[in-house]
Order: C-alpha cells, then structure tokens, then sequence
C-alpha cells in the first residue's frame, strides 16, 4: 500500500512537473516581437488577406496526377489506420450508393476536424480517391503549412464562409463537371454544443448546376473525440451512415433541395441513434427529430443531447481504494 | 493597388519598429501617446511596357521636335548620364539607362551619325570603374564606345575639355564639358530617384566644372535651400536654373530624357523583402527571415557584412519615362516622384527619429565613414520635407547608425584629412568653408587622385558638411545612437547607446514628454509637412 502511494506521489510530481514545463507555442506566443507574432496599432486596419492565400489559394497542383498518387498512399496508409485507431467506424448505408454512377456530393453533419477524413475514408470507390473536400477558406487556407496540408491531404478546396464567392462556386462546379465528388459540410462550421446548425444552400446549389445527386451522411461520435476548441483527440466509437442520394427534381429551387437534404440528413441520424424502421415511420409522420437544438437553454440542451448517447456502462473500478 | 504611406500614431499595441542602423537593424519601441512614425507608401505599380515607353517619349517629346528628327548625318551627339550616385541601392539590370541609351543609339543609327560620345556626368563625384560603367549603360554599349575612348567619365579638372559659357546675372560662372557644350545636341539620361534630381541640376552640375559648381555648393545656398528637395524653395535649384538659362543661351541644345522609379528596394520576396512591411504586418516567415539576417550579421565581420549589402541590387520598376525640354519634362517627372514618396504630415515635432541605413550616394561599392552618416541624415533625410522641416526648430534629431571611424582610402582620401585636421579644428560650417575650402579644393594631389584614380574631389567633404548646414542651423541637438563615441564626438554630437538613453538626453533639450516622430526610410519616404 505504501508503495502504491509512493507511485500516486512520483506521478503526481511528474504531472505538476510536466504542467510547469511551457509548450513549445506557448513560448512563441509569449514571446516578445520579433521572436512572437507583432501587435496591430489600434488606429490600422488589419491587412487584408495575403491573395495567394484564403479563397484565392491555387489547388490545382492537388489533382495532378503525382499528388493523387501521393494522396492514395497517405489516405490509405496514414489516414486510414489513424482514422481506425481514433473512431473505429462503423459504416452503414453504403449498399444505397450501390447504384450510385459519377460524381456525386456528400454532404454531412459536422462536428469535428475528424470528419473530413473519417467520411473520406469511409466513401466507397471508385469515390474515395476521386474526390475533393469544400473546406473553410478563412481557416483550413489562412497560412501556406495548413492550405499546402489541406489541400495534399483532403484535396480540399476554399470555400468562402462569410460571403457568396463566384471563384469557390466555380472551381467546384468544374470540378464536379469533370467527375470528381465533393465532400461538403452544409452546417458551415463545427457544431458549437454537439447540435446541428442550418445547413447553408451551398450543396444544393451544386447539385441543381451541375445535375448531380446529393448524398445525406450522419456520423455520429466525431464530436466526443476532438470536439471543437479541444487539441487533443480522444478515441471513441463513431457511426457513418450514408442515406439515399436525392437527385434534384427538375425546375426545384435550390432552397427546396436544402431543405430536403436537411430532412434528410435528420432521418438519417435518427436512424443512427434509434433503428431503421422507427427512423422511417417518424419520418413518414413528419416527427423526425431536428438536427437542431429542441430547447433553449444551457443545461436543457446538454441534457437533452445526453439522452442519445449510448453510453457503456461503466467498467472502471465501482468503488474508490479507501486504502 | 498600392497602399500610400501614413502616418502612424503609436499605442501600447504597436509592436516595436525597425530601424536601419548601417550594415544591421534594430528594433525600437516607441513611446505611445506621444510618438508618431512616417510610413512610406507601397510601391507604385510599374510600366508594363518600359521599352515602348521609352519609344514613345523619344517621338512624343514635350516641348521639342521628336528625337529622330533632330539626329543628322555627320552631327555631332553626346549623351551624358547620371553616374554611381544613383539609383540606390543599384538597380538590378538592366539599368534604366542602358535601355534608354540603347533605343537612342537605335535611332542615331538609323539617322547615320557617326560622331557619338557616352559621357558619365559624375561632377566632383569619383571616377566610375569599368564593371560600374557595363552595369549603367550595358555591355553592348560599353564594348561599343569604350575602347575607341569615345565612352569615358566627365573630368571636371581638365582645363582642355572645359568650356566657359558665361555669368548668371548673380554673377555665377557656367563652364562645362566641353564636348557636351560643343554638340549638335545633347541627349542626357537621368533618373530622379528623388526630387532634388533632374531639371536643370543634370548638366549645369553633373557636367560642371568646380569653378562652376563652387557658386550653388555652398554654404549659403544650401542654408537657404527648405529644403533642396523642393525645387521652388531652393536656393540650389535656383542657381541651377539660372545657370541652364546661361546655358541654353549659349546654344547648347539639350534633350533631356528624365526617368522615375517605384520604391521597390527590398523585393516582394527573397529574406530582404521584411525590411519593407509594417512590422504589424510580419508574418512568420518575415519574423524567421529577420532573426535569421540578424543573427547572421551579428557573426561576420565589418567587411563581409558590406560585402553582402553592398551587392544588393534592387528590382525597381520604372514608373515613368519623359523627354523633351528640360522644364516641362522635369515637372512631370517631379510630379511622378511625388506621386510615390509624399506622405502628408501634420505639424512638428519636438524630436524626430531616423534609423540611417548602409547606403548614401557617395559610398557605392564603398565604406560609409563619419561624415557621410552626418550628410545623410543632416543632408538627405532631414531635407526629405516640404512646408517645414519635420522637426521644429532648436528641437532633437536621434539617428541610429554604427558611424564607424573607417574611410575608404581610394575613393576617400580627402575626407580622412578632412576628419582628422578640418573638425578637429571647428564644426562650424561657414568657419570651415572661410578657413579651409580652398586649401582642399586646390590641392595638387587630391586634384590627381580625382583626375586619374577613383577619388572623389578634394573639396567633396566639404561639401558633405555643407550639405547638412541648414540641419546644423535649425536643430538643437544631434544624438547618435549605436555609434563609435570617438567618431560621433568628432563629428559634434552626442553619442548614446540605446534610444531610450537618447531620447532621455533630448529631453534636457526639448523638455519632458516631447512629442516624436519617426521617419521611417527607406524605401524612400517625403514628408508634407502642414
């Protein structure tokens, strides 16, 4: 016993230790100009964005053929097995692509960084590697290390978040016309709280212009293992459940089709937290739960999202060591 | 589009501000409330076309008939340029003038003139070396001209090819070259990296003679000169006027040919290109780029550091190019000048801030000694104003630079006297131009070393000094920052070793809580001053 309390004391000192010791981007950022990053004068305007960066960021080099090869061997020798040991997914839905031909969007919930390369990963081929991601310009393209990473691992694109951009439309509606799919987050974002965000008209207006379909995918559990504003992954079950794809119907308003798709991905996730059968007779009753928050409120929300986690139960020890 | 220079009031959040400081840098953190920095605009946007510019200024001249029609058979043409003392730093090739002076030799040729002489109107300044002649006026050129000696620089003591032309009414004596003055026509090739350059200043100075030169290089002048970068404040343009006035009566034709260019010194990319950005706006890589250069410098000598700056070559772009008569063509240029460096600024300050850089006109290829930080931050910077200086009268100027006490011993040997004999006996200028002018101006030797060496002219250092006679006059105090003491205490002022000391000992001057402005140059920056 008493050695036990030896090890709790060496490990505790190890913790306050390593607490002490300053990260390495803690120090830079501590650290005074030039060593850190400058201060903007109150009185300046921030300089616009550098234009080689952001929306203006030039992807074209991801799609040639030595980068795709580069691409295949990381996506299924790197990805692959870290998107396994993190998420260890479970894929459902996938025999409703079966009859899926050329490109197609696959547009899906978003709740971590994970999401891209576990729905990447998780696409059947020929899609998998014949696919571009739409990711935020304004965060994924901001400097060179995260666009060059973005765009060699995701084959990711910008997309303009806060304003309608010609230039994002028209590189992915090119490159849907020349048969690549899309990978797309209509949410826009990270869910804030673990609830879904409206979905923007992006994906559906893809889809009417270029005379795709859409793919409604649910996954489920990203949010617990790398949740927005946390650094370090946590591992955890995930499910991916890829709906039906939906064409859109001719002369339909792009808002219609968003609308639809949202439902859609809605049926699809209550699908994945209950069963099949029930998930279609809610929908068919219109009582399909929203991806939305169903409260207002903190805490009601909170609880609320608690209730569709299937938990294990516990297995750690049931009672502490009183010694 | 380019974004203008401002003016940037200080606050707690502005990050500390590079200053030039010789062959190095520092960073300076100003205090907030009560300072301000003159941030020069971004370079303006380059002529796409700089060859058909060119062709378009020759058979579009203003004022004059287009230059093919000038060129005859059996004529006589010179075309004198400005030498090493611009642009700086150095332009990368090709240089503005060759490709001007090529596409006018083009249409000489077509005319059939045979009689052609390439001349460098360098005035007092040194000689001008081979390799620095190739890099002006281009290898095609130079193998053209240069071995039938028909390429070659001005001699502004060789009584034989000088010509008297006359007095100005203020009883200034004309005489220059007298190849030039003796032409069917005189092409000159200019490049106005500032306002003071250009007009009339190219041939009555640059192909001057010191008898000449004497009347406008002086102490008066340049006291009544405010400033000189102000052509119709100066009293050293004015002079100059006169004497091209003497000079056309006399019949020299002149066709001046008058280039600009954008302040593009660092580059857009490539490790030097930080020395630009507003420090706010470094990113990493600027930050990495900057530590690096720092630390790097700190670890090689004195003379692999200059080495390194002083083959810097700076990707200028031409911004505009004008010929035909000397006075129209130099009201456009100055406008395209001010178009680039003026930075509107309100009022005076108590005490004005200056990082001083490793380059002045006269220490191309060269070393950069005592008196040529004096001139340039005395002469070139403090005059960089329009209105009124930048600092009010009987306030502090603080410039930062090494001021090391090392001269270059062939291109300055006159000025290693003038140090050891000349301030050691007064820094007064009008006591130095009454008791020891002359004795430099004359001497036998430096005359030689000028003529047949790479030396600048006897009387050039006092001229320096001069050049930094209406600073002297005006300011109450002159703190270097970083400088060698023995060499700063020469000189007359006030040595300190951080700028925070500096600006303590302005305040025995200026008083507490004295108001600063910091003129942040290069890239070149003019203040209009309200």
């Amino acid at each position: 016993m008493a050695e036990r309390k030896g090890l709790e004391k060496v490990a505790s000192l190890y913790q306050d230790a390593y607490r002490k010791v300053p990260r390495p981007a803690d120090l830079v950022r501590r650290a005074s100009f030039p060593y850190g990053p400058p201060t903007t004068p109150l009185t300046v305007e921030p300089k616009p964005e550098d234009p080689k960066l952001g929306a203006h960021y030039d992807t074209d080099w991801a799609r040639r053929m030595p980068t795709r090869y580069g691409r295949y061997l990381l996506t299924e020798g790197v990805l692959r097995p870290i998107i396994a040991g993190l998420a260890q997914p479970e894929r459902r839905g996938l025999d409703r692509l079966a009859d899926l031909e050329g490109p197609a969007i696959f547009a899906a919930n978003h709740h971590s960084h994970l999401d891209a390369g576990l729905l990447i990963t998780s696409l059947p081929e020929p899609h998998r590697h014949q696919v571009f991601a739409a990711a935020a310009a304004d965060y994924f393209f901001d400097n060179r290390v995260k666009a060059t990473a973005s765009a060699l691992f995701l084959n990711a694109i910008p997309i303009e978040r806060t304003k309608v951009g010609r230039r994002s439309a028209d590189q992915a509606a090119e490159l849907l016309d020349s048969g690549w799919s899309m990978v797309i987050f209509p949410e826009g974002g990270r869910s804030p709280d673990g609830w879904g965000q409206p979905f923007r008209g992006g994906a559906a207006y893809l889809a009417i212009r270029c005379g795709v379909p859409i793919v409604p995918v649910h996954m489920a559990g990203t949010g617990r293992i790398l949740p927005k504003g946390k650094n370090k992954p946590k591992p955890q079950r995930t499910v991916v459940t890829f709906g039906k794809p939906i064409l859109p119907a001719e002369g339909e308003r792009s808002q219609a089709l968003n609308d639809r798709l949202e439902k859609a991905v809605a049926a699809v996730a209550d699908e994945a937290t209950t069963d099949w059968y029930t998930a279609r007779r809610r929908a068919a009753a219109g009582e399909t739960p929203s991806l939305g928050a169903p409260t207002e409120g903190a805490w009601r929300k909170a609880w609320a999202l608690s209730a569709q986690r299937k938990r294990p139960r516990s297995t750690g020890k049931p009672w502490p060591d009183l010694g | 589009m380019p974004r203008p220079g401002f003016v940037l009031d200080v606050d707690k959040s502005t990050p500390p501000i590079l200053f030039h400081h010789g062959e190095g840098f520092r960073l300076e953190k100003l205090p907030a409330g009560r300072s301000r920095v003159i941030y020069p605009g971004e370079p303006l946007d380059a002529l796409d076309d700089v060859e058909a510019e060119i062709q378009d200024a020759l058979l579009n001249p203003l004022e004059m008939d287009p230059l093919p029609s000038l060129l005859k058979p059996g004529m006589k043409l010179t075309i004198a340029f400005d030498d090493i003392s611009l642009p700086l730093p150095p332009m990368k090739r090709p240089d503005i003038r060759q490709r001007v002076i090529e596409q006018v030799l083009d249409m000489a040729a077509a005319a059939g003139v045979d009689d052609v002489h390439l001349i460098a109107a360098l005035a007092l300044h040194r000689r001008m070396t081979e390799s620095e002649l190739r890099e002006a006026v281009g290898d095609r050129v130079y193998d053209a001209f240069a071995p039938s000696g028909a390429l070659y620089n001005h001699d502004a003591e060789d009584p034989d090819n000088l010509a008297f032309l006359g007095t100005t009414k203020h009883g200034e004596e004309v005489e220059i070259n007298k190849r030039a003055a003796e032409s069917d026509l005189l092409v000159y090739v200019n490049i106005n990296i500032v306002s003071m350059d250009g007009g009339h200043k190219s041939t009555a100075t640059g192909l001057a003679s010191y008898r000449s030169i004497k009347h406008h290089h002086n102490v008066h002048t340049m006291q009544h000169s405010k400033s000189f970068m102000d052509r119709h404040n100066s009293e050293l343009h004015h002079s100059n006027w006169r004497m091209g006035a003497v000079i056309k009566d006399a019949g020299v034709k002149v066709f001046q040919i008058e280039t600009t260019i954008n302040t593009d010194t660092f580059g857009q990319d490539g490790p030097m290109s930080v020395l630009a950005k507003r420090e706010w706006e470094w990113t990493t890589r600027d930050r990495v780029s900057f530590i690096g250069m720092q630390q790097g410098l700190k670890r090689l000598s004195g003379s692999t550091r200059r080495k390194i700056f002083q083959n810097h070559r700076a990707p200028y772009g031409v911004t505009s190019v004008t010929a035909g008569a000397i006075e129209p063509v130099h009201d456009r240029t100055l406008q395209h000048c001010f178009d680039q460096h003026i930075v509107e600024v309100e009022g005076q300050t108590d005490i004005l801030t200056m990082g001083l850089p490793y380059i002045c006109p006269y220490n191309v290829n060269s070393v950069m000694n005592p008196i040529l930080v004096m001139c340039l931050g005395l002469g070139y910077f403090f005059n960089m104003y329009r209105g009124k200086p930048l600092v009010r009268e009987g306030g502090v100027l603080i410039m930062t630079h090494p001021t090391p006490w090392e001269f270059h011993p062939v291109h300055h040997p006159s000025y290693i006297d003038f140090f050891e004999q000349v301030l050691a006996d007064s820094t007064d200028p009008k006591v130095i131009e009454e008791k020891w002018e002359k004795q430099f101006a004359e001497d036998e030797w430096y005359r030689h070393l000028y003529r047949t060496s790479y030396a600048y002219h006897g009387v050039h250092p006092f001229y320096m000094w001069y050049w930094g006679s209406h600073a002297l006059q005006h300011l109450g105090r002159v703190i270097i920052v970083g400088g060698d003491d023995r060499a700063v205490k020469r000189l007359g002022f006030k040595s300190a070793s951080t700028l925070q000391d500096a600006l303590e000992m302005a305040e025995d001057v200026v008083g507490p809580d004295a108001t600063i402005t910091h003129y942040k140059n290069p890239p070149l920056v003019m203040a209009d001053v309200k």
